[in-house]
């Protein structure tokens, strides 16, 4: 959160002495608050004020990398409490649990399951992003063991969860190159963890129960020289983790508190699909910079992995869908020709109508950068020329026997136009698309 | 080292609204807060799952899972789905709601003429039943409007993904001499992957404006889920699990958005909120 001058005045010595060359602290001060000065100028500064102003200047969500190479993941450095306000920067990661006490065989089956959670959606591919290793067992051979087995089976980020720092050291001495998230279980044993990834120089989660715990553990963690953290808060009703993700990310934002300016996630705590799936959704939609689930079931995996897709799309963007001949139902030569632009939503309301109405037809969707029909319309980006153009380029005239086609009634002005440009019968179609299926068992 | 948490306080709340009458009648709204910030402000009412049943299906009881009240479509009524009268969708409505034992949420066949000429039959014949009628729009609100104001229902007023236009409609039909206290918005659904996102932020939109004053968007929400879920094909294609799944991932999405009603299609998705809803509800304060 930027410090504005007078903010920065307050910090400074106040003495007008003039050996930062500016005449007086004020003139100074506005100047730091335009960058347009280094603090450095100033020999007088206290420690103190010099570590406020240097904390003002850091983003208010430190944004965390865990792996490394171009399947890492980075969670934090969030800049908003609702997506219309801008947007949600960091996607939040998904992850699966592995325990240790499973035996060999069972860990194989589900990496190899972990392995294929990836979709392609709207031309994007969505996927797990990481496996946590927990010690669950309690004993080190079989942490070390489990760490080997999941290390050298998939590509995926991984994270080592324990409360034994003993144990994650030994597991890190072996995966170090992977850059892990190491997550602490234990406030007992912060100190140990602490040490090992400094050592190890990885991401560390502290666990706890409440916000007030976990800001504790990450100035303490801070003030030994551990800068990328995570709070993981601990199981205690779904609600309750939701307000705590709520204020801290507003904590962080509004009033730039830096102990709980860290990204923030949890395990499912639910045990059956439907209960886990609602309760992992509900994280990713609340602030959630990693959630880490147990089911590995693609019909569970795939809606969760869409709805992240869904809230972190950028609202100033429209979703598009590409631009090309759709064919919905059984269409023969004959079948009826509707042409629209790419805006997805555009695009899947009418096509929905269209499926309804049960007639097979074909619609045509105009590369419209993603706009709306009006919108599109009135940017000049849906015009006679641009829809005649894409007749013409989209191959659409080896695919039918006619040359009729059917446009959206809000640009009913376009009719005429298009006739001539194109060469094609022009037919205006219902404003809403809601009248498509009257409409379209009318031509019949 | 306490962190000093900011809460907000706001000065506006969410209109509360009675559907149905006596022992088995549900309330819905009353929010002073976002979804489920039980620190922060009041969720005096759960938000209540409907299940949805079409007058065309086959008669016989609507499965038992959790819900305590049923949306009928009278989706037999469309003149090309049989064109059923009004005096015909009033006899199956009321078999319907002799068997079920709810408090009923109706809706038209979305055919503007029709609706326009059964739903007011409907609304006379459980005339004090204190039903909820829809689907009101900026273009069609008049005729069923006046027919829930004359026999005592409640309405739902329809917008296209366009907080303005829901402010306007509410407008338009408490201008009518319509208690808006007695409106719920749609502010149109989409499902999971095809656009939830919008309808999410146009809703927490809304909700932020009615809690700093705005009475005209203070209206609970109502989303019907299982229509729009169960057209996508990742919920008709891929297994009967996934679709229950999807169905569960949108109701989520939109009740952490401000969803008070959710009108829902499958029985095990519809079991599996109202388990979620009860969960989330345990924060509530005393």
């Amino acid at each position: 959160m930027a410090l504005s001058g007078l903010d920065i005045y307050k910090l400074l010595p106040k003495t007008n002495c003039r050996d930062c060359g500016f005449s007086t602290c004020l003139a100074f001060a506005m100047a730091l608050a335009q960058k347009k000065a280094s603090l450095d100028k100033c020999p007088h500064v206290t420690d103190s004020a010099r570590e406020a102003l240097e904390s003002a200047s850091q983003p208010p969500i430190k944004l965390v990398t865990i792996g490394k190479g171009e399947s890492r993941i980075e969670i934090g450095n969030e800049t908003v409490m609702y997506r219309h306000e801008q947007k949600f920067y960091h996607p939040t990661a998904i992850g699966i649990l592995v325990e240790d006490t499973l035996i060999e065989a069972e860990i194989a089956k589900t990496i190899s399951e972990i392995n294929g959670l990836h979709f392609e959606r709207v031309g994007q591919t969505i996927g797990v992003n990481l496996v946590c290793i927990k010690n669950s067992s309690k004993t080190a051979d079989k942490f070390l063991a489990a760490v080997c087995r999941v290390a050298s089976a998939t590509k995926l980020n991984l994270a080592l969860s324990s409360s034994d720092g003993a144990s994650v050291s030994a597991g890190l001495a072996i995966i170090k190159d992977r850059r892990p998230l190491v997550i602490c279980e234990d406030q007992d044993a912060i100190d140990d963890f602490i040490n090992t990834a400094l050592e190890y120089n990885v991401p560390l989660a502290v666990t706890s129960s409440t916000l007030d715990e976990a800001s504790e553990l990450t100035a303490k963690a801070k003030k030994l020289g551990l800068e990328e953290l995570v709070i993981n808060i601990k199981a205690k009703g779904i609600a309750s983790r939701i307000q705590d993700f709520t204020f801290a990310r507003r904590a962080a934002l509004r009033k730039n508190i830096r102990t709980v300016g860290y990204p923030v996630m949890a395990f499912t705590d639910s045990g059956e699909s439907p209960q886990e799936l609602a309760e992992a959704v509900s994280y990713v939609l609340k602030y959630a910079g990693l959630v880490i689930v147990k089911n590995t079931k693609k019909e569970f995996i795939f809606p969760l992995l869409v709805a992240r897709q869904d809230v972190y799309q950028d609202p100033q963007k429209p979703v598009q869908v590409e631009p090309k001949i759709y064919e919905i139902g059984k269409v023969t030569k004959d079948s009826p020709l509707l042409v629209t632009t790419n805006f997805s939503i555009t695009y899947f309301t009418v096509a929905g109508e269209v499926e309804s109405s049960k007639v097979p037809s074909r619609i045509l969707c105009c590369d419209a950068e993603g706009m709306s029909v009006l919108t599109a319309w009135a940017a000049e980006k849906f015009t006679a020329e641009t829809i005649a153009d894409t007749l013409d380029k989209s191959g659409i005239k080896d695919m039918i026997s006619h040359k009729r086609v059917i446009i959206p009634g809000y640009v009913s002005v376009l009719s005429g136009k298009l006739e001539e440009v194109s060469g094609w019968q022009v037919a205006v179609g219902p404003r809403e698309a809601s009248g498509i299926p009257n409409y379209l068992r009318g031509l019949r | 080292m306490p962190v000093e948490l900011i809460k907000e306080k706001y000065s506006g709340a969410i209109n509360t609204m009675e559907i149905g009458k006596g022992a088995g009648a549900v309330k819905i709204g009353g929010e002073t807060t976002l979804p489920f910030l039980f620190e922060e402000g009041a969720m005096p009412n759960k938000p209540i799952v409907a299940l949805e049943i079409l007058d065309t299906d086959p008669p016989g009881r609507p499965a038992d899972c959790g819900v305590t009240l049923l949306c009928v479509r009278l989706a037999g009524i469309h003149p090309d789905n049989g064109n059923k009268s009004a005096d015909d969708a009033v006899k199956s409505l009321k078999s319907i709601a002799a068997g079920a034992g709810m408090p009923l949420v109706i809706t038209g066949c979305g055919d503007a003429e029709k609706d326009n000429e059964v739903l007011p039959k409907v609304s006379q014949a459980f005339r004090g039943e204190n039903c909820l009628f829809g689907i009101a729009t900026q273009n069609n609100y008049k005729t069923l409007a006046a027919t829930c104001l004359a026999d005592g229902h409640s309405i739902i007023a329809e917008s296209p993904i366009d907080i303005n236009i829901a402010k306007q409609v509410n407008i338009l039909i408490s201008d009518m001499g319509f208690d808006p206290k007695r409106i719920v918005m749609h502010p149109t659904t989409t499902s999971l992957g095809y656009g939830m996102e919008y309808v999410y932020s146009i809703m927490e939109r809304a909700r932020l404006a009615a809690f700093v004053g705005d009475r005209m968007l203070a209206m609970p929400f109502i989303l019907f889920i299982g229509q729009e879920v169960w057209k996508t094909k990742e919920a008709k294609e891929a297994g009967e699990i996934q679709g229950i799944n999807w169905e569960i991932s949108t109701s989520v999405s939109m009740l952490q958005a401000g969803a008070d009603l959710l009108v829902m299609r499958h029985p095990e998705a519809a079991r599996g909120i109202v388990k979620y809803i009860d969960e989330m509800m345990k924060g509530a304060k005393p």
